[in-house]
């Protein structure tokens, strides 16, 4: 047999260790919610604020400042100049405001450059612009694909792993209501999506989904984490990004499956005596799985990271930072969660069938 | 061999001839040799941000073109109402699509109704009597007029813009009607972008003006004309390229529209400066000649969205159905626009709400790095796997390959588009697909810990492995359906890998996999296996 990183029959009492990582995922949590609150929230891109994006290239190497100063003259609204790349010849020019057809920014750069910057020729490689009206509306479709994400998992977790599909039904459709109320008062869409998330917790919590309950606190977690990890290191957020959140939600999923998977077939095999030790056994068996599919995952990651170029650069890192977390999360919170959510003893037979009563098998 | 492998050996190898049959024609060295006429058409297409070109999205004012309408009909309607000896103020066009006018005597109450019953009776019409026996009208559109009227104009808008762009020449233009009365237009491996919009965002509403002269410019620049008259700016080219304006007082009513046009081309003056010759049809022919005719020695302004472009003399009743456009147009310019004025006016102004444009080097650098990216991923994961699980790492990254053609085969076969996060996408999939592969050699690592022969821990392993790789990829499958409903173009693109390389790993993971195995203890189930 080849290497193993994680010994076979390793013993390691997670469940015991769950104080001190609600203390470490706080302390994450608090430090991004921090940033978010220091930065007036989440910093958009333009995809979401709407503005003017472009990525210059010069011939020759020029300073930020000169770009700035050469451009002083124009009044552009909200322009900031970041390098782009290595080298000093790329830059990312943004600015806040659209102008119209008459008024374009490659018009005016073309004016501004050429004259103060005449001995230094330039190309324009991208130029991204996103009206205020469209930045709204991918502002609500990325709340709303968010939030349809962690609401689909939690009706395929509890349908799948507790046979509560009928429960999964009654969920979603108490949601579906919810929505519309909220939609019919006229609440901001950050608003309803922040309420559905809380009464997607509390239905799951009241309809005892334990396992779901588990795993979309730990995919809130990790998406949390992310953001204000993001935020920390002054990332913007546009539509890769949340490309990026979106597929950390579907992937953390990934690794708590597989170990809820076992938890789920330990009790049916009654291998331990008490939740506590079915649960850290489960996990113990899963560990070498959870970590070597994540460590499949974040190679492809770092070399996407370092190779795939500036625009998916953001993209990668989100993915990276994202992708570890959910690894964290899957062994150190979404099973302490569901422990903290079991009843002290491993229900009997008779008890588990009647489960079933009152939905499907 | 067993009967059952037999079978699933038939249906692998056939599943992989016709996924490479399909990978083929998208690797450029074989898409363009002479092997290219036995394989199907279908290659992968590249997204704009990967081969160049722009992506817009125009709103159409649908508001200004049902104003416009509205004050076309109140016209018609005074017209038709003089007929029948009925006479109505000026009807305006108010605030929230609303047409009102005054009738003179509330005695032709009932013949006015009568007409707008009969011949307008698309609009709801309401009437108040005022004190001094005059009727006030409020005409509105009916939801249904409405709708066609806005419908109308969006079609016609996108039926504009096509016709100006194939005129561009541009090829595989995409165009399409969006919610919202938005259109998106899309012109890949396009490279002088700022042209293009300008053609495109053009309304190009072309008219005819008699001007009035005698008004003092001082007066007319401050907006005080005479009654039907409106003052109008027009534009000079000086030598150095540059602008300047000056004030010119026209006629309110065009004597001619640009919708009667049947062509116009660049043309040449004797001084080698470019102008644009027009056509008209035989109505546009005969309505320009009785002008011409009518206002001898007057100026003729040739306004084009509100700017007078120039306003020659009338110097005799012109024949023939042909004019120009003078404007000191550089050729380029003379170009453009005779290629707008040929397509069509658009129905409505139109606005640029989101704009993408990557230039083609940009593309080609980001092909480069995401061949890049993924070699390097893909030959960091197969060292992984061969040094974690020697042989069994092999078969890995054997039905890793096989993944790659059949995401390859899946996008040609559907006609998807792959974009630079459609990239990304594959390269993610490398990761994951051999998660599957993780769980189950995981797996068959436990079952051969307990004792069992390795014949038999393959079997345990495969079997209850398969569960919970469904189980775990059909959330982000669920992640990956949601990004293609919510996103855009480049979002989707990986989307759409995502899911691709996640459907194609549980078959080469799960199917392929077990068949190689199957194929290595055939006969010998004692045999040591390397995991």
């Amino acid at each position: 047999m080849g290497l193993s990183i994680i010994k076979p029959n390793s013993k390691i009492d997670f469940i015991g260790l769950r104080k001190y990582c609600a203390i470490f995922s706080l302390v994450l949590i608090l430090l991004g919610l921090g940033s978010l609150v220091m930065n007036g929230g989440p910093k958009y891109g333009i995809d979401f604020s709407g503005g003017v994006l472009a990525q210059v290239r010069f011939d020759h190497a020029v300073a930020p400042e000169q770009i700035k100063d050469s451009l002083s003259s124009a009044k552009l609204q909200g322009l900031s100049v970041q390098r782009f790349g290595e080298d000093d010849t790329e830059y990312l020019l943004r600015i806040s405001s659209v102008g119209d057809v008459d008024q374009r920014l490659p018009d005016i750069l073309k004016a501004e450059f050429s004259k103060n910057l005449s001995d230094n020729p330039f190309t324009i490689e991208r130029l991204d612009m996103v009206g205020p009206k469209i930045g709204a509306d991918l502002r609500t479709a990325a709340l709303e694909a968010l939030y349809f994400a962690v609401l689909l998992i939690a009706i395929y977790i509890s349908g799948r792993f507790e046979q509560r599909w009928f429960t999964a039904g009654i969920m979603a459709a108490g949601l579906a209501t919810g929505m519309y109320l909220l939609d019919l008062v006229g609440a901001p869409k950050q608003m309803q999506v922040l309420i559905a998330m809380l009464l997607t917790l509390g239905i799951c919590w009241k309809l005892k989904l334990n396992y779901a309950l588990g795993a979309v606190i730990a995919l809130i977690h990790d998406v949390f984490i992310t953001v204000g990890i993001l935020s920390i290191l002054g990332k913007e957020f546009d539509l890769t990004i949340v490309a990026a959140l979106l597929t950390i939600v579907g992937y953390s999923l990934n690794d708590t499956i597989i170990v809820f998977d076992r938890i789920r077939e330990n009790i049916f095999q009654r291998t331990a005596p008490t939740y506590g030790e079915v649960i850290n056994k489960a996990v113990n068996q899963t560990l070498s799985r959870t970590l070597l599919t994540s460590c499949t995952t974040l190679l492809v990651l770092v070399s996407l990271f370092f190779f795939g170029g500036g625009i998916i650069h953001d993209f990668a890192l989100t993915l990276l930072v994202g992708v570890s977390i959910g690894t964290y999360s899957s062994i150190f919170v979404a099973s302490p969660v569901l422990y903290a959510f079991s009843p002290d003893e491993i229900p009997e037979p008779e008890v588990e069938s009647h489960n079933h009563a009152d939905g499907t098998v | 061999m067993r009967e059952g492998l037999r079978w699933r050996l038939l249906v692998a190898i056939f599943v992989l001839a016709v996924g490479i049959v399909y990978a083929l024609p998208s690797i450029p060295a074989i898409g363009t040799s002479p092997i290219k006429k036995f394989l199907p058409e279908e290659k992968v297409s590249l997204g704009l941000d990967l081969q160049g070109g722009i992506h817009l999205v125009l709103g159409v004012d649908v508001d200004k073109a049902l104003s416009n309408n509205l004050s076309l009909m109140g016209q018609d309607i005074r017209s038709l109402a003089r007929e029948d000896n009925i006479f109505i103020l000026q009807p305006r066009v108010m605030q929230g699509e609303k047409l009102e006018f005054v009738l003179l005597k509330s005695s032709q109450k009932e013949a006015l109704d009568a007409l707008l019953a009969k011949s307008f009776n698309r609009l709801n019409a309401e009437s108040t009597v005022l004190d001094n026996k005059k009727v006030r009208y409020t005409l509105t559109y009916t939801p249904e007029y409405k709708k066609y009227m806005s419908d109308l104009t969006l079609d016609q808008a996108v039926k504009t813009i096509r016709n100006r762009v194939d005129q561009f020449g541009v090829a595989e233009p995409d165009i399409r009607k969006q919610q919202d009365f938005r259109i998106q237009v899309q012109l890949p491996g396009l490279t002088d972008t700022e042209r293009a919009i300008k053609i495109i965002g053009k309304t190009a509403h072309l008219e005819f003006k008699i001007a009035r002269e005698g008004v003092d410019p001082a007066k007319a620049a401050k907006g005080i004309v005479p009654a039907g008259t409106e003052a109008m700016r027009q534009m000079h080219r000086n030598p150095d390229g540059s602008y300047s304006e000056s004030v010119i007082v026209v006629n309110k009513n065009a004597a001619l529209t640009g919708d009667t046009i049947t062509d116009a081309r660049v043309a040449y003056d004797n001084f080698n400066r470019p102008y644009v010759s027009l056509t008209f049809n035989s109505s546009g022919a005969r309505r320009f000649e009785e002008v011409t005719g009518e206002n001898l020695k007057k100026r003729m302004a040739i306004v084009l969205d509100g700017k007078v472009y120039s306003a020659p003399v009338i110097k005799d009743k012109i024949r023939g159905g042909h004019a120009s456009i003078s404007g000191g147009f550089t050729t380029e310019e003379a170009h453009d626009l005779a290629i707008v004025l040929r397509a069509g006016s658009l129905p409505a102004p139109v606005k640029i709400l989101e704009e993408r444009s990557v230039g083609p080097s940009l593309g080609q650098e980001s092909i480069d790095q995401g061949i890049t990216a993924t070699l390097v991923g893909g030959a960091l994961v197969m060292v992984f796997m061969i040094v974690y699980y020697g042989f069994s790492g092999l078969v890995a990254n054997l039905v890793l390959c096989m993944n790659m053609v059949f995401i390859v085969a899946g996008l040609a076969a559907f006609g998807a588009t792959l974009t630079l996060p459609g990239i990304a996408g594959i390269i993610l999939t490398l990761g994951m697909a051999v998660d599957a592969n993780v769980i189950i050699f995981e797996r068959i690592r436990e079952e051969l810990r307990r004792g069992l022969t390795p014949f038999k821990a393959v079997d345990e392993g495969f079997s209850s492995a398969t569960l919970t790789i469904f189980d775990a990829n059909v959330t982000t499958l669920l992640a990956a359906i949601i990004l293609y409903q919510f996103g855009t173009g480049p979002i989707r693109g990986f989307a759409v890998t995502l899911s691709l390389g996640i459907l194609a790993s549980m078959f080469t993971a799960i199917f392929c996999a077990r068949i190689i195995f199957g194929l290595w203890i055939n006969g010998k189930p004692g045999r040591k296996l390397s995991i």
